[in-house]
């Protein structure tokens, strides 16, 4: 920073009530309807009136032509405080980021902050196609492969350059499906043998089926409130250590080798008063498994180029010396649009609540988050992180 | 190594023919910069003004100082082909019928890391050259080829997909009687066509050369005439199932003006020739041409229109001829519309003074019929749209580009 | 004299008349006169569907057509040529219609012709003629019969690297017949009435020269002169009614008694 200020804590703020709507793979309804359901699920797990939630974040691909605006009347709701977060895969924490300094400064009480979509037959396609104006001039018509031949480049040249092999994304994803199989609305249900990683049908060359996400209609949600306001509303609250969040880091990189975290990741570790051996558990934003690797350089665990290494030399499962993705991540779960920005975040307040969906992470106590997103041309431009910890 | 092309197989007339898709055409205003320099044949990029940064993809302020003067300017087109994939499955039904398709991303000397389409030949890791093409969508996409020139490579699927090569392709030349006729029926049929088809009106009126044509390779003389429907309804009607390339040689040339010109008989002819006889040849072979799109190793794929760069300005003395080519060249944007959604690209070549008859007392420099001929056949294998043939049509693109009021007054000399 | 009218439509319609067209198809397809580039040309034939049955026209089938004045089987007036500019009742609009019916000697020369395309018409061989057929008739057309019309493109044109060779009189031959048989007009088989190689007579294209210089008319692409007995048809010739027009097609017939041809 240029100040040299350092950054104020989260002290007093706290995030409760993680929200999923089981995932759907494909859903008439729309996203309306899915971040309609999240948020009756908050009121009502909370005995809150729609009137009483005083701020709102949203994001969702799907709820096009409205904004957060439209939702307002939508759902009845007069918020005081209202954004609308269309980082993809980073939402989640950027959400938090934005509730919570809201809470701090009193301009909001009650935050409702959620992600929803929903997953038509024609959604995809139509996502992929007004993703962005990079993409549309220059991406898309090559090809037309989607964030698939995207991050098929990214991963064809970080193989070349750092010697990662499939085997080793294959056990990243492997010990996510385990994590996964107690996840009863999970969209892979069947454990994933490395035979069967390794002979999948190539989507486009190196990545291949169980690279890739699925996507899928889904919605998840927290809230961000005072500690007192939760304990008032009966929630089990979650402390934040510590956040960053960087977009379009490292523009001269030929080729992403790297996202946002490496630029702050010693401001999100200095923040929280920790290192990476305090950390129990991670959950990296795994779209795909050379993104959740470079996630493991870039946020300390090891050095650029050692992630290969590094997940060699860690059982990644829940009851694993390297607990990671302990939900299974969106690769086993699902990826329901920009709910796959808050899934991390959402397993990780489980997970230190011990109120898990599927398996408990032993001592969890403190937990990494890290989101990413939004590949605008070439890389992904959107990275954060957050630490969180379980209330004292 | 492209694997040549051979010699497609006669068509099953029982089978149904594949229809024309087109991949993703959708640009912003600024990226049509690129179609721009796609369609001559050019690689530009932005370059800021400012601060000299080379910019892709393209886009409304520099990345480097914030500054908009970002005009497109040639730049150097050779880089690295750092990493490359094979797509297997797309949600566009274009590329998904046509998968596995290679990309890759280049990172070009002149800065940019680009994202292209891949030549067969260009390899990850080695040097490679970038064109713009125009792909089927009409929009400007990137191709690398490799640095140097390989064997057979106009064969290679992507770039046949994105050109008009000639090369086992049937070709009707619509009229045979004049020397540039003949010159391109000779040009097309060198560049490997399968068959030239060249129309002759009035066969009872001779003309020079007819037997020099009877004797170029795979040239069948077919009776045409622009100026009449019947006989252009006629052989589309026969031959349109099997015409690839349309060129349209009709051609009428007179020296003469607006005011200074008694009557209106050259003129009723002139657009009878040149623009009726072009809408005459659209009606009847735009349709099969934009069905054929798709059909194959020897699909339809273009329709080349020759057109005086005095369509782009006015010649007085050569008022009238200007003024039809005029009308020729806005039809032809019609038809570039028209002919899209079937992949057909229409190439208008321009040119100044022909060395023909007609303009015998312009001074030179002028176009020898055989330089025009090789000029369209050399576009359609770089599938062109706009073509600039001599140094009068050269110059007359740069004057125009520059300041139009200027060349109109230095035009009427 | 009383003449019976109805007799004689009755006498069409029974065939005791026989009605015989002498015209050529109007088609794209069919030649006309090709004079240097840099002057103005007779327009072909040309036709343009409005409409046939179908969302243009749904009940009716109709063309435009465009075509020149001396397009196909064509009438040519006197005002068509400089000789004749300046006399009175010299366009097809003004010319007295009685003059659109009149007898026609046909003169064959059909096998002079077929060994020949320059074959050139003289006073002699009409005399010859008139030897065995008796003398021309004062307002008599005289059909030259060539059975030109029985050739194909090209041959019918005749063009060559000096221009057309097609069969014709010489200039001699249409004075004499202008002055001494004081003849309607002529009408032939081929384009154009004239010698093929008529520029370079003296004067060039002497049968309009003198014809027309004396208000006498033309005929031309005419076919069927072969079934027309040497005297005694009668032609009807009507051009259209074009405003101070220089001649039109038109549909000629010849009315041949029964057993005359």
């Amino acid at each position: 920073m240029r100040s040299g200020a350092t950054r104020r804590s989260y002290d007093g703020v706290v995030a409760c009530l993680p929200v999923t709507i089981p995932y759907r793979r494909y859903s008439t309804n729309s996203a309306h309807w899915w971040i309609g359901r999240a948020l009756h699920e908050i009121t009502k797990r909370a005995r809150l009136r729609p009137q009483d939630i005083d701020g709102f974040a949203v994001s969702s691909f799907t709820v096009g032509p409205d904004t957060a605006v439209g939702l307002t009347q939508h759902y009845g709701l007069s918020p005081r405080w209202l954004d609308h977060i269309p980082f993809g895969g980073a939402s989640g924490i950027v959400a938090l980021r934005r509730a919570a300094r809201a809470v701090q400064a009193g301009d909001a009480e009650i935050v409702a902050c959620v992600a929803g979509d929903t997953n038509h037959v024609e959604s995809f396609r139509k996502t992929l196609s007004t993703f962005s104006r990079f993409a549309q001039d220059a991406v898309y018509p090559y090809g037309a492969g989607g964030a698939n031949a995207s991050f098929a480049l990214i991963t064809k040249n970080y193989m070349n350059t750092y010697g990662a092999k499939r085997e080793d994304f294959a056990k990243l994803c492997i010990a996510q499906r385990d994590n996964a199989l107690s996840i009863p609305h999970a969209m892979m249900k069947k454990e994933l043998t490395i035979d069967e990683y390794m002979s999948a049908r190539p989507i486009a060359d190196p990545i291949h089926l169980f690279d890739c996400v699925m996507p899928c209609a889904g919605a998840e949600a927290l809230l961000v409130c005072g500690e007192d306001t939760a304990k008032s509303l009966d929630q089990a609250g979650v402390r934040i250590l510590s956040t960053v969040e960087r977009h379009n880091a490292f523009p001269t990189d030929p080729m992403q080798v790297r996202g946002g975290w490496a630029l702050d990741v010693d401001e999100l570790w200095s923040m929280a008063g920790l290192t990476s051996r305090d950390v129990d558990f991670v959950q990296t934003y795994d779209d795909y498994p050379v993104i959740s690797m470079m996630q493991l350089e870039d946020l300390g665990f090891c050095a650029k180029g050692e992630g290969p290494d590094f997940v060699r030399s860690h059982t990644l499962t829940n009851d694993g010396t390297f607990p990671h993705n302990t939900s299974g991540g969106q690769l086993s779960v699902g990826q329901a649009g920009a709910a796959g920005g808050f899934l991390g975040l959402v397993e990780a307040m489980r997970q230190l609540t011990s109120q898990p969906l599927g398996s408990q992470v032993p001592d969890a106590d403190v937990c990494l988050v890290s989101g990413f997103g939004m590949i605008n041309y070439d890389r992904g431009l959107s990275s954060c992180a957050a630490i969180l910890a379980r209330a004292v | 190594m492209t694997q040549p092309l051979v010699r497609p197989k006669r068509k099953n007339p029982l089978a149904r023919t594949q229809l024309p898709l087109t991949p993703p055409g959708v640009r912003s205003r600024t990226a049509h910069g690129l179609t721009a320099a796609a369609a001559e044949g050019r690689f530009a990029l932005q370059v800021c003004l400012d601060c000299n940064t080379v910019i892709y993809p393209p886009r409304d302020a520099c990345p480097s100082c914030l500054s908009a003067r970002l005009p497109f300017r040639d730049v150097d087109r050779e880089g690295v082909l750092i990493a490359e994939t094979i797509v297997h499955t797309s949600t566009e039904p274009y590329f998904r019928e046509r998968t596995p398709w290679r990309v890759g991303t280049v990172k070009l000397d002149a800065g940019p890391m680009v994202v292209a389409h891949l030549h067969g030949d260009a390899a990850e890791g080695a040097r490679v050259r970038l064109e713009l093409k125009l792909d089927k969508s009409g929009a400007a996409v990137a191709l690398a080829l490799p640095e140097r020139d390989t064997e057979s490579m106009a064969d290679d699927p992507h770039l046949r997909e994105m050109t008009c090569d000639p090369k086992f392709r049937r070709v009707l030349i619509t009229d045979g009687r004049t020397p540039v006729g003949q010159a391109m029926a000779k040009a097309f049929s060198d560049a490997g066509a399968s068959i030239v088809f060249t129309g002759i009106a009035d066969p009872w009126k001779p003309f020079p050369g007819l037997d020099s044509l009877r004797k170029i390779e795979r040239v069948e003389i077919v009776p045409l005439d622009v100026t009449d429907t019947e006989s252009v309804t006629e052989q589309a009607e026969q031959n349109g199932a099997r015409i690839d390339i349309v060129v349209n040689t009709a051609e009428h040339v007179r020296a003469g003006g607006v005011v200074h010109r008694r009557g209106l008989t050259i003129a009723r002819e002139e657009m009878d020739v040149r623009y009726l006889g072009l809408l005459r040849l659209a009606q009847a072979f735009g349709p099969i041409l934009r069905f054929r799109g798709a059909d194959g190793v020897n699909s339809a794929v273009a329709f080349v229109n020759l057109l005086s760069v005095h369509a782009l300005m006015n010649w007085p003395a050569y008022g009238s001829y200007s003024a039809t080519e005029a009308a020729c060249l806005s039809a032809a944007q019609c038809m570039r519309a028209e002919l899209r959604p079937g992949g057909v690209k229409v190439l208008n070549v321009f040119f100044g003074p022909l060395e023909t008859e007609w303009f015998q007392t312009v001074p030179p420099p002028k176009v020898a019929p055989e330089t025009l001929a090789n000029a369209v056949v050399r576009a359609l294998r770089q599938g062109l749209e706009d073509v600039f043939v001599g140094d009068v049509a050269e110059d007359i693109r740069q004057r125009l580009a520059i300041n139009p009021k200027a060349l109109e007054r230095e035009m009427a000399g | 004299m009383q003449i019976d009218l109805l007799a004689f439509a009755r006498a069409v319609a029974n065939g005791d008349i026989r009605v015989i067209d002498l015209t050529q198809t109007l088609t794209q397809e069919f030649p006309t006169i090709v004079l240097p580039p840099e002057l103005g040309q007779c327009a072909p034939f040309r036709m343009e569907e409005v409409s046939r049955y179908d969302e243009r026209g749904p009940a009716w089938y109709w063309n435009n057509i465009s075509l020149g004045e001396h397009t196909g089987t064509h009438f040519d007036a006197p005002i068509h040529w400089i000789s004749g500019k300046d006399l009175p009742s010299n366009a097809v609009d003004t010319i007295d219609v009685a003059k659109f019916i009149a007898p026609a000697s046909v003169i064959d020369c059909s096998r002079e012709c077929a060994a020949n395309p320059d074959f050139a018409l003289t006073i002699p061989f009409v005399e010859q003629w008139e030897e065995r057929n008796g003398k021309i008739e004062p307002g008599s057309w005289v059909l030259l019969r060539t059975d030109w019309s029985k050739r194909t493109y090209p041959d019918y044109v005749g063009l060559r690297h000096d221009g057309a060779h097609t069969p014709g009189p010489e200039p001699a031959v249409v004075k004499w017949l202008v002055e001494q048989r004081d003849v309607h007009g002529l009408g032939t088989e081929t384009i154009g009435t004239d010698f093929g190689q008529g520029q370079h007579f003296n004067p060039p294209y002497p049968a309009h020269f003198y014809m027309h210089g004396k208000g006498r008319f033309g005929l031309q692409c005419l076919t069927n002169l072969d079934l027309l007995p040497p005297k005694g048809a009668v032609i009807i010739a009507a051009p259209l009614k074009i405003k101070q027009g220089s001649g039109s097609p038109l549909r000629v017939l010849a009315l041949v008694a029964r057993g005359d041809a």
